[in-house]
């Protein structure tokens, strides 16, 4: 169904074994070509083994890796069209940032004058010119981590490996670099797969996202369908916030049953009048968040959180809340 | 700027000038004998300056010829300690194989022993293989004594490369053996140049073994001190000790410059 032209990264049924522990089990994924994908998931579910794979620093115990329509999964790291991106960034201490960048060109047997002209175009994307004959040890660690940038793209690989990229960055600065990365990536249109474990910074910044739990995929699709129709009861918690009941969902109500009801703060009405199927409850607590309120209201059996920023009730008023929507899980999948 | 009386400062002024004397102390005598005809007790002053005491060094053919064979034997030894014990360094290092913890502690342990002991019994394994009074002999006894510094120093140095460096090298396309040499070689480089360094001294230094094995036949600078002190005046030993101290001296100011001063510096964090 895919021409070979818009390919981008495919694994097909990829098991690994480490230590006697299933690592990866029968995973498999299909990024479309200039796609940005986001491995998911906590650590220990797999998400840097994968990336490892792809990268090639890890064999395959069983599988096949295809990038850009060509079978790799035989090949050492050094012969495949990946490019990564470390989470340490691991630039070489001993080279300036021109002398790191141009390392891959050097190999490839490039001509003097083209390396320094890739290396500075390189250099200039990420903005990084006026750095160029400074050592890794002597720049900040977002410049740092632009120099890697730098040294991944200049080699033009078919894939983008991106591990964990903004975790050694402090808070402002990851905003920032998740958006310049991203615009970096849709105007070469190269397909890129990042790793992380951050979910805010996972769905602000790809197109799809895998939500990988003990080396599988729970869910692989937009952030908008991760939020709002998680397909497993994994993935409605791991993603957002989620007030999880267990029991049978009936004229907004919660009666005794085996399913587990799984209701967004934001699906949540609070009201000062009995609205029809409302939960009776008083206010717990009110958390201003910036551009809305996350209220706690407590009920009989439980707690309600909702999101509101219209008719914020104050503490300890008796108010009642009604659901507008709730995903319903059976055996941890969704049930329409 | 008003400066301010801290007590605690010129205490350790006091005490760094203190250790400082304690240090050169005795090598501001040496270059000072090197250099004076006489200066006994009970005159405060020596009796005057000369350099009679280097030419006779220079031209004495037993002091020369010491000289030379250390000047020699040396360089021989560091590099076949190089050879040898490089490669175990760096399988050691980045190795995980059975009976590598004993290997590496069998090693120290061999150092742990009285010397003397060894080297007696070295000694009457020589006889039977010929090689007393032996350049070779001489040669075997010191690179012993390298060892430990050329395994244990860039051991570390290897193991101490983190290992995405050599991952990211690999991916931008360099083959095993590429990385080996323009990664992992070149940043263990401290590491070695330490390693040399230190065995180039344990080998230049070296007197025990090497008299023993050596005299009367073959004498280093060091093997030719035992003699100088009994049959020469102090002056003489004076300059020749020196002259001793020289190379390292030297070997020690370079390996200063390109560890602590230059690029790899960085990589080691080390300023």
């Amino acid at each position: 169904m895919n021409t070979k032209d818009d390919m981008g990264l495919e694994l097909r049924g990829l098991n690994k074994i480490l230590g006697g522990r299933v690592i990866i089990d029968d995973l498999d994924l299909s990024v479309a070509k200039g796609e940005m994908v986001s491995l998911l998931g906590p650590s220990g579910c797999g998400k840097t083994t994968t990336l490892r794979m792809i990268a090639g620093f890890l064999p395959v115990d069983s599988g096949q890796i295809m990038v850009a329509g060509r079978d790799v999964t035989a090949l050492g790291p050094d012969k495949r069209p990946s490019a990564m991106v470390f989470q340490n960034y691991a630039l070489w201490p001993h080279m300036t940032a021109s002398k790191n960048v141009a390392f891959p060109l050097k190999i490839k047997g490039l001509s003097k004058i083209e390396i320094k002209e890739k290396v500075e175009a390189a250099l200039e994307l990420v903005n990084l010119l006026h750095h160029k004959d400074s050592r890794p040890g002597q720049i900040s660690g977002g410049e740092q981590q632009r120099v890697a940038l730098a040294r991944a793209l200049v080699q033009e690989p078919d894939i983008l490996l991106l591990d964990e990229p903004l975790s050694n960055l402090d808070a402002k600065l990851r905003e920032k670099v998740r958006e310049d990365i991203r615009e970096l990536q849709r105007r070469l249109g190269i397909t890129t797969v990042i790793v992380t474990h951050d979910q805010e910074e996972a769905l602000s910044i790809s197109d799809r996202v895998a939500v990988m739990n003990s080396g599988r995929i729970e869910q692989f699709s937009t952030p908008q369908d991760l939020y709002r129709q998680p397909q497993t009861e994994y993935v409605a918690t791991f993603i957002g916030s989620l007030n999880r009941f267990e029991g049978n969902l009936q004229d907004g109500q919660i009666h005794g049953g085996t399913d587990v009801i799984g209701i967004r703060p934001e699906d949540l009405t609070i009201a000062n009048e009995p609205l029809e199927g409302s939960h009776p409850g008083i206010v717990e607590l009110v958390i201003p968040r910036g551009h809305f309120f996350e209220v706690v209201v407590r009920r009989q059996d439980g707690l309600f959180r909702a999101f509101t920023n219209e008719n914020v009730p104050t503490f300890g008023e008796h108010v009642h809340v009604k659901i507008k929507k709730a995903l319903r899980y059976q055996n941890g999948k969704l049930v329409a | 700027m008003r400066t301010i009386f801290r007590p605690a400062r010129l205490l350790l002024n006091l005490s760094v000038l203190l250790m400082a004397f304690f240090i050169l102390g005795p090598i501001l005598w040496l270059a000072a004998h090197a250099f004076v005809s006489g200066w006994q007790y009970p005159h405060l002053y020596p009796s005057g300056f000369t350099f009679t005491w280097w030419s006779k060094v220079f031209m004495d053919s037993a002091l020369k010829t010491a000289i030379k064979n250390s000047l020699i034997l040396s360089p021989i030894v560091v590099l076949l300690s190089m050879v040898i014990c490089l490669p175990a360094a760096y399988a050691a290092g980045r190795m995980n194989y059975w009976g590598r913890k004993v290997f590496m502690i069998g090693i120290f342990s061999a150092n742990s022993f009285p010397k003397i002991g060894l080297f007696a019994a070295i000694a009457t394994l020589y006889y039977t293989l010929n090689l007393m009074g032996t350049f070779v002999g001489v040669l075997i006894i010191q690179l012993l004594g390298t060892i430990i510094y050329m395994t244990w120093i860039p051991a570390a140095a290897f193991a101490s490369v983190p290992r995405n460096l050599e991952e990211a090298a690999r991916d931008a396309g360099a083959s095993k053996f590429r990385v080996f040499r323009t990664i992992t070689l070149r940043m263990a480089m401290p590491g070695i140049l330490v390693a040399i360094v230190m065995s180039f001294l344990a080998s230049f230094d070296e007197a025990q073994g090497s008299y023993l094995v050596g005299a009367p036949a073959i004498y280093t600078m060091p093997t030719e001190m035992y003699s100088l002190v009994q049959n020469y005046p102090i002056q003489v030993a004076a300059v020749f000790s020196i002259l001793l101290a020289l190379p390292s001296v030297l070997l020690l100011g370079l390996a200063r410059k390109h560890i602590m001063g230059g690029q790899l510096a960085d990589g080691f964090q080390l300023k």
